[in-house]
């Protein structure tokens, strides 16, 4: 470990607390525009954030202090999440203390936490939250693992610095496995991250909420840190995509100077996932929740026949 | 560049068999018709590069017959069945789905240790193909017998045949030409005959149901 190393690494967590609620803003504001509406601007998720942060927090009576802890745990979850997904640079002294499986562990603890602390408060709202959020939980985290495990097994190894710095080497060759992985990895990002074919992030429609349904008890600085949370989750989920599937222009340990031109790939990279994602939004209906396990299934489906693609097609 | 070709060929692969599994899945009939018309367009894309790779001039022509019959005429046929029998938009009712999916992982996997010595002795350059190749054919069997209409089963038998064919192409560069030629006759007669078959049972029946036809008499 170095100096380097440790700039690099608090650079990849201060660009991901910064740009987290910007990437939030720009996808709002796309689909704004692609309804042909005006839009909040791309602000608007930090001016919440400063709204939230300076009201007081309104306690449910019954809480426990899990319900007061949880927005803590949750946040630290994606943060560390977002540390270990090279964003930046693939020279990061956090990243082989978790590797592909333990940042799925991660997204399961704070998913874990957050169908806990909905459950604490005893409200309707929370339990069927935290309910359908298990439920969709629970399909995508196998797909997930998947869709790393067909990187995994092109790179030969679960370490995500790794994983990129081999697929960002290699001569330009084309993975069905990981063409097969992407459109899966799609399908549980939306899902995961609330985004509209399962779940619809701005609606408070009692029937069809999952996400909402979950923080509807929380207020002032709880609410502001599951919102940030959300955001870096989001984040997250949009680095580790074009980390595996775009890895260029990422900087290396041995090239310091490529943080410079590092930022800008990433802020290019993500406007363009950004705008993909509120079109996806735009054009897709929200399913029913039955339909959920069905689309997860075929995202599950898909990575599978990724893996076995690669075990077929991956010596010729 | 012609190092990336058989890598586009085993793309084509698995966008074929995606788009089988694509097929097993899709509920409506219109849907149904147009994702057989990409697998057929996907399978002449193969059978371009593979003619371009191997220097074949047979398999530029098997693509061309291939496009004309399953990319162009069959699927304007099914379009024109279907209009005139009124089910555009029929929506069936299969028995669900994810289980089927299942199930079709299964056959894939069966199909992939099936193939995998067979396709070893194959030199040409896309031999792994094979694996996909008899899962498709596999997959469309599964249809086949899981769908209740006629129309979907027709689709079946055609999907089948281009697992077929695609199988052939990349394993031995193509069937010799009588071959293939009487294949895709034999295919298009299939399909004049079940068009006006299926004409028959509506009329007979009022419904695509198959199941109609399992009692001999009307009690």
């Amino acid at each position: 470990m170095n100096w380097l190393g440790i700039f690099s690494q608090l650079l990849a967590v201060l660009v991901a607390l910064a740009l987290a609620p910007l990437l939030t803003g720009w996808i709002h504001q796309w689909r704004a525009w692609l309804q042909n509406r005006s839009g909040p601007g791309l602000l608007q998720p930090y001016r919440a954030l400063h709204k939230l942060f300076h009201k007081d927090s309104v306690m449910a009576e019954h809480a426990s202090p899990l319900y007061r802890m949880a927005p803590y745990v949750i946040f630290s979850c994606m943060l560390l999440a977002c540390a270990i997904v090279p964003t930046l640079s693939t020279d990061l002294p956090l990243s082989p203390a978790a590797d592909a499986i333990a940042l799925v562990g991660l997204f399961a603890l704070a998913r874990v936490f957050i169908s806990l602390a909905a459950m604490d408060v005893g409200t309707a709202f929370g339990s069927l939250g935290a309910r359908r959020e298990m439920l969709v939980g629970f399909l995508a985290e196998p797909a997930l693992l998947m869709v790393l495990f067909c990187a995994s097994m092109i790179t030969r190894s679960t370490s995500l610095t790794v994983m990129v710095e081999t697929l960002a080497h290699r001569e330009l060759a084309i993975y069905p496995s990981l063409l097969l992985a992407g459109v899966a990895f799609t399908m549980v990002s939306l899902a995961e991250n609330a985004r509209v074919p399962v779940d619809n992030p701005d609606t408070h429609l009692e029937l069809t909420m999952i996400h909402e349904a979950l923080i509807l008890e929380y207020s002032a600085r709880h609410l502001a840190l599951l919102e940030w949370a959300a955001s870096l989750k989001l984040f997250a989920y949009s680095c580790i995509g074009l980390a595996l599937f775009f890895p260029w222009g990422l900087a290396e340990a041995d090239a310091p100077l490529a943080l410079l031109l590092a930022l800008p790939m990433l802020v290019f990279k993500l406007a363009l996932g950004g705008m993909a994602l509120a079109l996806i939004e735009t054009v897709s209906a929200k399913m029913r929740i039955f339909r959920v396990p069905e689309f997860l299934g075929t995202a599950f489906l898909i990575a599978v026949i990724g893996l076995l693609v690669n075990v077929l097609l991956g010596d010729a | 560049m012609i190092k990336l070709v058989p890598q586009f060929i085993n793309l084509c692969a698995t966008l074929i068999l995606l788009l089988s599994f694509a097929m097993i899945s899709q509920r409506r009939i219109v849907s149904l018709i147009n994702l057989f018309m990409v697998q057929g367009a996907v399978l002449v894309v193969a059978s371009f590069l593979l003619g371009y790779v191997s220097g074949l001039e047979e398999l530029y022509i098997s693509g061309a017959l291939t496009l004309a019959l399953k990319v162009i005429f069959i699927p304007w046929m099914l379009h024109r069945v279907i209009r005139r029998l009124n089910v555009r938009w029929d929506v069936e009712t299969l028995f669900n789905v994810p289980t089927t999916m299942l199930v079709g992982i299964g056959l894939v996997i069966f199909a992939f240790s099936l193939a995998l010595p067979v396709s070893r002795l194959s030199h040409s350059v896309a031999g792994g193909s094979l694996g996909i190749a008899l899962a498709c054919v596999l997959l469309s069997f599964m249809m086949m017998i899981t769908r209740s209409k006629a129309v979907p089963q027709v689709i079946g038998f055609l999907s089948m045949e281009n697992g077929l064919i695609f199988a052939a192409t990349t394993v031995t560069n193509g069937m010799p030409m009588i071959v293939e030629f009487g294949i895709a006759l034999d295919v298009l007669v299939g399909v004049l005959i079940l068009g006006v078959f299926m004409f028959q049972i509506r009329e007979k029946f009022d419904s695509l149901d198959i199941h109609h036809l399992e009692t001999l008499k009307e009690d």
